[in-house]
């Protein structure tokens, strides 16, 4: 077997040196019941090239975004992703080293959790930002469960505007926590709704921008309304290249921002692995959840990193750990950090940029094809109104476009069933929005 | 003390003094002194080539950001550089064995990522339509029925994305099934003292308070201690097994039974279960969850602390509660369940936004199929065998900390060999790096003193557990010795000396600002 070192030889030495009769022996602890004589029914090993054709031929049972006309956004984003990051990442020293706990043959990896830290920083506004979480919607959560910790109160109210599975998910952990979350319903422009259910009970409100619908928001008067009620705001955000062109959760009064890093350096994956951002105001930095990296000096006084204040966490801690959060998308963020000091400050700008001009395009093309686009102020996501989303969805894929997402997907019982979710990256030619254009003019009837 | 051109001290230290050379740049030979990122780039530098958009932002007025970012950008020659220069100051398990106790750093075959960097997978929208996305849907579908048929559970709950949240996962499921018949009220968990710390901190994460279970003398859970803790306010008990002394906990069907006796579940932290894999079925001990850290037995890799997965396999009891989405084969197909109803409307919620770490699954998945029933099986073998080795040969000079009896995958020494010399566990982690290995665990489990739990996995052939164990027996010799400097200094000949730990948390500084650097970004230009 390829990856077993042992030969048969070896293996009798050893049981020597050890003074074991057999490999039985060593497994004489495990209630004899229980041990199995016999393989499990599940095939044998197998060679490098048969697991190749088993997986190709799995792999080529899906249509990769890439293959034709495609919109999918809502929570997941195709970017092109320069080659030279995903050829750094695959370095052993990256993939294949553990949490850095020994900092001093971990500077590597302890550097750049610095540099990600400071880029997430940057982009949010904010002070401090955390080694990253699993992804954006398990960093909302514990937004929230940090909010009770600082307010001591156990209400948050969300706004109908942030994605119904951050939504899903939010609730799931707070109410486990004994917390009681106030979603409000579904609607295009709901950000600002939340203001009228601030009050002093609540620990925190948590709203989207670009939210769910594609809609961007300026939060500063929901700021100022949750800190007079002594309450914080979460700013939550899916599509981490907005904050190329749009003001930061920091710059609109933001206590922390969390979002979904997956659009700078990770592919779509399915889903995951992904990578959630964290950050917040230094003055809660002590409440965060998740890994920090923080710089100090070494005995002989060079600068070097370190994961530091550990006491939040759950290997110090335990029960009174800050999250049970242990292991997190490390390999993501350095692929995030790597894509995004590629990009630099003009490059995400212009991408950003692009991006925005790219959705301007599609919403203008499906306007003249006499499509309702519902989405007022978008970065490059829109939500437009068409006759069962989900049937429209099918029956274009029928001509080789993958329109969106179907809101309805998201959130079966909000009656949106006519809501459909577009995106447009600077992957999006004006050949794709043409496509889809005309297909939706043409089931539309016109 | 040397200062670089942006005040920062480049000083090449006793490391390079005490071989009496230092170099006149800073760096030791290939081994660059790198800058971060901010120091090296600029705000109006950027290593891609893209199209101007077409139309600008005036829609959107003044939601548009005009203040400067504060990103710096690297043209893309610059930027490998500096990645690869810093990839070189770390260690890695392609470079030597990596003993970390609890971890399972085993080898990362390469043909797993090249199969999660397929098109149909890498490229793939976790919400393009179902129809296009059938091949994923049956990968999860297939990696389900391994993990199933391994650990003899008739469910798993597959998108949970690390171990930790894999216990979430389970605790969640079982409090759903205590409310569902009308147990609500037991709200506590019990641990062993030896428990990973995720254990407490999850417990406590879903609103329940920790009673720690006693240890006997021979590392195992006591069983009076448990009975005795045991009653109708005990939600659940979470066992690693093998736990984290490294030993089997030969007492686990009693354990199982007299805790589904008190109307408790029995959460077992799989962790370690490499040690057993393909060999014993947890569905056979009594467990009703376990989460499986794809990361650790499934060799999906590290990379610098995560992307980890953790699927948690549930008993027929607690089937029903497991998060939504999940897949179903039906007669057309697979199809994804994205929200409970109907017979499955228990489901406790959601764990995260998607379907869990589809690229993790298809490196496991291509993992498992190439090792199969029977290589998954010698994995344990060997597993246990060369941890086993470890402990006969390093107990020449160490002190196990269990040394009556074989122990599983990882090998637990304590510091009673130390006694006298004026090291710690933590000096003898340190010199280690100088010899070229990454430290083992240290001060875990937190029931014995000094610990040093070293996992070598089955992917170490014998050479270099020789190799590892030569430089050890080495050292423990000189620390008896009283060659205390080699230990209480170290290390010397890593890319950095020892660090300081206090002053990073007294006086945090998490991000880098921009005046930091004696050269201020400049301004945004203006459009």
């Amino acid at each position: 077997m390829r990856y077993l070192p042992l030969t048969p030889a070896d293996r009798a030495e050893m049981l020597g040196v050890i003074g074991a009769s057999d490999i039985e022996a060593l497994f004489v602890d495990v209630p004899k019941a229980a041990r199995k004589a016999e393989l499990f029914d599940l095939p044998r090993h197998a060679g490098e090239l048969e697991v190749e054709r088993e997986l190709s031929a799995l792999a080529a049972k899906n249509r990769p975004a890439g293959a034709g006309p495609f919109f999918c956004g809502a929570g997941a984003y195709r970017h092109h992703v320069p080659a030279s990051v995903d050829h750094i990442i695959q370095r052993s020293e990256f993939l294949t080293s553990y949490t850095p706990y020994q900092p001093e043959i971990a500077q590597g990896t302890l550097q750049v959790l610095f540099e990600f830290q400071s880029q997430v920083a940057a982009l949010t506004g904010m002070d401090v930002a955390n080694a990253s979480m699993y992804d954006g919607s398990t960093a909302c959560a514990e937004a929230v469960m940090m909010a009770k910790r600082v307010t001591r109160r156990e209400k948050a109210i969300l706004s109908g505007g942030v994605h119904p599975h951050y939504a899903a998910v939010t609730q799931t952990i707070a109410h486990a926590e004994g917390m009681e979350i106030v979603r409000q319903a579904a609607a295009l422009d709901a950000e600002a709704a939340v203001i009228e259910a601030i009050d002093a009970s609540v620990a925190c409100v948590v709203v989207q921008t670009p939210n769910v619908f594609g809609v961007v928001t300026d939060v500063t008067k929901i700021a100022e309304a949750a800190h007079a009620a002594g309450a914080l705001l979460i700013v939550v955000t899916t599509e981490a290249v907005s904050f190329g062109l749009l003001k930061s959760p920091g710059e609109m009064g933001a206590d922390i921002a969390v979002a979904e890093g997956q659009s700078i350096g990770n592919a779509l994956n399915y889903g995951g692995p992904y990578v959630g951002l964290f950050a917040c105001r230094e003055k809660l930095v002590r409440q965060m959840p998740g890994r920090l990296c923080g710089e100090t000096v070494d005995a002989d006084g060079r600068r070097g990193y370190v994961l530091t204040l550990s006491t939040r966490e759950q290997h110090i801690r335990r029960e009174k750990a800050t999250s049970n959060i242990c292991t997190n998308s490390g390999l993501c963020a350095l692929a995030f950090t790597i894509h995004l000091s590629l990009l630099g400050e003009v490059g995400l700008r212009q991408l950003a940029a692009l991006n925005h001009s790219r959705a301007r395009e599609m919403a203008a093309a499906l306007k003249a094809a006499g499509v309702e686009v519902l989405t007022p102020r978008v970065f490059n996501e829109i939500a437009v109104r068409v006759p069962d989303a989900a049937g429209t969805v099918e029956a274009l894929l029928a001509e080789g476009i993958v329109a969106g997402v179907p809101y309805s997907r998201l959130d079966p019982h909000a009656g949106l069933d006519d809501v459909l979710l577009l995106a447009a990256t600077e992957t999006t030619t004006s050949e794709d929005i043409a496509a889809l254009a005309a297909a939706l003019s043409r089931r539309a009837g016109r | 003390m040397t200062m670089n051109n942006v005040g920062r001290p480049t000083g090449t230290g006793a490391a390079n003094e005490t071989q009496g050379h230092a170099s006149l740049s800073g760096g030791r030979g290939l081994l660059q002194d790198e800058p971060l990122l901010f120091e090296l780039g600029g705000w109006d530098k950027t290593g891609v080539d893209l199209d101007a958009p077409e139309h600008d932002a005036s829609d959107l007025g003044d939601l548009v950001r005009t203040a400067p970012i504060g990103l710096a950008g690297l043209s893309e020659p610059e930027t490998l550089r500096h990645y690869v220069r810093l990839s070189q100051k770390n260690h890695a398990i392609d470079l030597a064995l990596y003993p970390l106790g609890s971890c399972t750093m085993k080898h990362n075959p390469r043909l797993n990522e090249k199969m999660a960097r397929l098109a149909g997978f890498a490229d793939l929208h976790p919400l393009a339509p179902v129809s296009t996305a059938q091949g994923a849907l049956e990968l999860i579908d297939r990696l389900a029925h391994w993990l199933k048929t391994l650990t003899g559970m008739p469910a798993v709950a597959m998108t949970p994305k690390a171990g930790a949240h894999g216990e979430l996962c389970g605790l969640l499921s079982i409090k759903a099934a205590h409310e569902a018949a009308g147990q609500g009220h037991r709200r506590t968990v019990l641990a062993p003292t030896s428990a990973h710390g995720t254990n407490p901190a999850t417990a406590a994460f879903v609103g329940y308070s920790v009673t720690e279970i006693a240890q006997t003398a021979d590392g195992r859970v006591d069983l009076a201690d448990l009975e005795a803790k045991l009653g109708p306010h005990v939600a659940a008990i979470m066992v690693t097994n093998p736990n984290t002394c490294g030993l089997f906990e030969r007492d686990v069907l009693e354990i199982a039974r007299i805790s589904h006796a008190h109307g408790a579940y029995f959460y077992c932290d799989g962790a370690n279960f490499n040690a057993i894999v393909g060999r014993v079925r947890p569905g056979d001990l009594g467990v009703d969850a376990m989460h499986i850290n794809l990361h650790k037995t499934f060799s999906t890799p590290h990379g610098g602390g995560g992307p980890g997965a953790g699927p948690v396999v549930l008993s027929e009891a607690l089937a029903k509660f497991a998060p939504a989405p999940w897949v179903v084969h039906g007669a057309d197909g697979f199809t994804l369940v994205e929200e409970a109803a109907g017979e499955a409307a228990s489901a406790f919620g959601r764990m995260s936004a998607f379907h869990g770490q589809m690229g993790m699954f298809v490196r496991a998945y291509a993992y498992m199929r190439s090792h199969g029933a029977d290589g998954l099986r010698q994995v344990a073998e060997d597993a246990v065998l060369n941890a086993n080795y470890i402990k006969a040969v390093l107990g020449a000079e160490m002190t196990p900390a269990f040394p009556d009896g074989p122990c599983m995958h990882e090998a637990l020494f304590d510091d009673a060999w130390l006694e006298g010399t004026g090291i710690t566990t933590l000096d003898f982690a340190k010199a280690m790096i100088d010899e070229g290995f990454h430290p083992m665990t240290m001060y875990f489990p937190l029931v014995v003193h000094g610990a040093m739990l070293i996992e070598p996995t089955e992917t170490e052939s014998k050479r270099e557990l020789d190799r590892f164990c030569g430089a050890l027996l080495a050292l423990a010799r000189a620390a008896k010795a009283g060659d205390a400097e080699r230990f209480t200094g170290a290390p010397y000949l890593a890319p950095l000396r020892r660090l300081d730990e206090t002053l990073a948390a007294r006086k945090p500084k998490l991000a880098w600002r921009a005046n930091d650097t004696t050269v201020a970004p400049a301004p945004l230009a203006a459009e």
